[in-house]
């Protein structure tokens, strides 16, 4: 059963069109605006994602992985074409953005499990084990300003890997924390693999890639290049960079 | 999807807010009283010793007014920029939008509890002891409430595609304070305008309390169904507003 549908997606940005003001807004009215600021986010991709599967995503800065996944997270619609998504979507994309750095870790822990679908009930239930899993120890009631980039993160992976989600979403964040850390946050990931998640990746690295998932997609500027088997894909990858 | 409960994310959010707000004050909630008190001291001051208004318990009869004009400055503003305050919010986590304006006029409670506290110690200082019209208090605020949540879903998602929005609202907000009757009272008001004041949630709230703190009677039906309807239909409107702009938020924050 696929659980990740994508069918002819599209997703458009606009050029400057970031903050505006009334003025800009009256400009765009009289003269007009073309289709010319339009440009291709995403154009025209189709995959699915079969329950339990692992998938990495690779390509450039820029390619579109990570409006790709902001898509399966149901951040915003897809300007063409149609995802379907079937389960819950745990969103790792750029960890700790949800911090605030006046609040304990603790006020932390719980106002993002709040804010990334946790109910109260399994808050309540996991809060031991995740600050357990953090390893924070005697900080956990200090302000997280004070805390070193490595404990932020910490904390907010452990956050992160106790959602029930069905699909979880990893972006780009392997890479930092200590050895240690990423060893157990490594070792975190095969479980839920185990337990039948589904994992969509974002990694730069290959031996990760190859490590957690049999199949990889390439995106680049925006289309779908390759799909298929992780090493197959990542040679060509890296054939067509070098 | 997002999988959690609407209720307990609101909560948090409040209480960051709330955390926010007070740990970085020494003085904490005594900030709360005082912006009121000396707002209070001062009207009091012009209004019965300048321009002589010799109204029985005129800091009661003020704060009547002043609570509501307040609570509405700081409740819209707050509402109204939500969206852009959480910007990292919204576009990292797919929970519901409407939770965070809603959540953001929520925070100001904690403020508005500390002025009705305040309130209801002056009340008791000038004599005006709990009566059983005090019931109706809870109820009017919960539409007054309501009738916030409904504008700043309007004025929130405007926010986010025209940044002057805020600057509009923050003109409304002056305009209010002359529209409702904080420093005059509503016998002053020529009969043909009196429906305009019922129709509008502040002035008919400040109207409520003073009929229910001072004059100690229920308000009149015909302003309570004004008030009702104009306070239950603004968050019915605000939320079709809301569905209809808030696909957009994302690529736009």
């Amino acid at each position: 059963m696929s659980i990740v549908r994508f069918s002819g997606v599209s997703k458009f940005f606009h050029v400057n069109r970031g903050p505006r003001l009334l003025r800009e807004r009256l400009r765009d009215v009289f003269r007009g605006e073309g289709p010319e600021h339009r440009f291709h986010a995403l154009s025209d991709i189709s995959f699915t994602v079969e329950e339990g599967e692992s998938v990495a995503f690779i390509g450039h800065n820029g390619a579109g992985k990570s409006t790709l996944l902001s898509l399966v997270a149901g951040l915003g619609p897809p300007d063409e074409g149609k995802v379907e998504v079937k389960g819950r979507v745990a969103p790792l994309l750029e960890l700790g953005s949800g911090f605030h750095f006046d609040l304990t870790g603790a006020e932390n822990v719980v106002l993002n499990a709040a804010l990334l679908g946790m109910t109260r009930k399994r808050a309540a239930e996991l809060f031991d084990r995740i600050v357990e899993f953090s390893e924070i120890g005697a900080f956990l009631d200090e302000p997280v300003r004070t805390y070193s980039s490595g404990m932020l993160m910490r904390l907010a992976f452990s956050v992160a890997f106790h959602l029930d989600a069905e699909i979880l979403i990893i972006d780009e964040v392997i890479a930092v924390g200590d050895k240690d850390f990423q060893a157990k946050c490594l070792a975190r990931i095969s479980e839920l693999q185990s337990h039948g998640r589904t994992l969509l990746f974002v990694s730069h690295s290959p031996s990760i890639v190859t490590q957690f998932c049999k199949r990889a997609l390439w995106l680049d500027h925006g289309r779908l290049k390759m799909d298929g088997p992780a090493e197959d894909v990542l040679r060509s990858y890296q054939g067509g960079a070098a | 999807m997002w999988s959690g409960e609407i209720r307990f994310a609101v909560w948090q959010l409040v209480l960051k807010d709330y955390r926010i707000r007070y740990r970085n004050m020494s003085l904490g909630i005594f900030w709360s009283l005082l912006n009121p008190l000396v707002m209070m001291t001062v009207y009091t001051f012009v209004l019965t010793r300048i321009f002589v208004d010799p109204r029985p318990a005129f800091p009661v009869f003020l704060m009547c007014g002043l609570i509501p004009v307040s609570f509405f400055n700081f409740a819209w503003i707050s509402g109204t920029t939500s969206l852009i305050d959480n910007a990292a919010l919204i576009k990292k986590v797919p929970i519901p939008r409407e939770v965070v304006p809603v959540a953001s006029v929520l925070s100001n409670a904690l403020h508005l509890f500390i002025q009705l506290g305040l309130l209801i110690v002056l009340a008791l200082l000038f004599g005006k002891y709990p009566n059983r019209y005090w019931l109706l208090i809870p109820p009017v605020w919960a539409l007054f409430v309501c009738f916030l949540c409904g504008i700043s879903m309007i004025t929130a998602p405007l926010n986010v595609y025209v940044r002057d929005t805020r600057y509009v609202v923050e003109s409304l907000n002056t305009v209010m304070i002359w529209l409702v009757p904080v420093f005059y009272s509503f016998d002053r008001i020529p009969e043909k305008y009196h429906y305009i004041y019922y129709y509008n949630p502040v002035s008919a709230l400040t109207m409520a309390m003073r009929n229910i703190v001072l004059d100690e009677r229920a308000p009149a039906s015909s302003l309570i169904e004004k008030f009702a309807i104009v306070s239950l239909a603004s968050p019915v409107i605000g939320y079709f507003f809301f569905q209809r702009l808030k696909g957009r938020f994302y690529n736009h924050l």
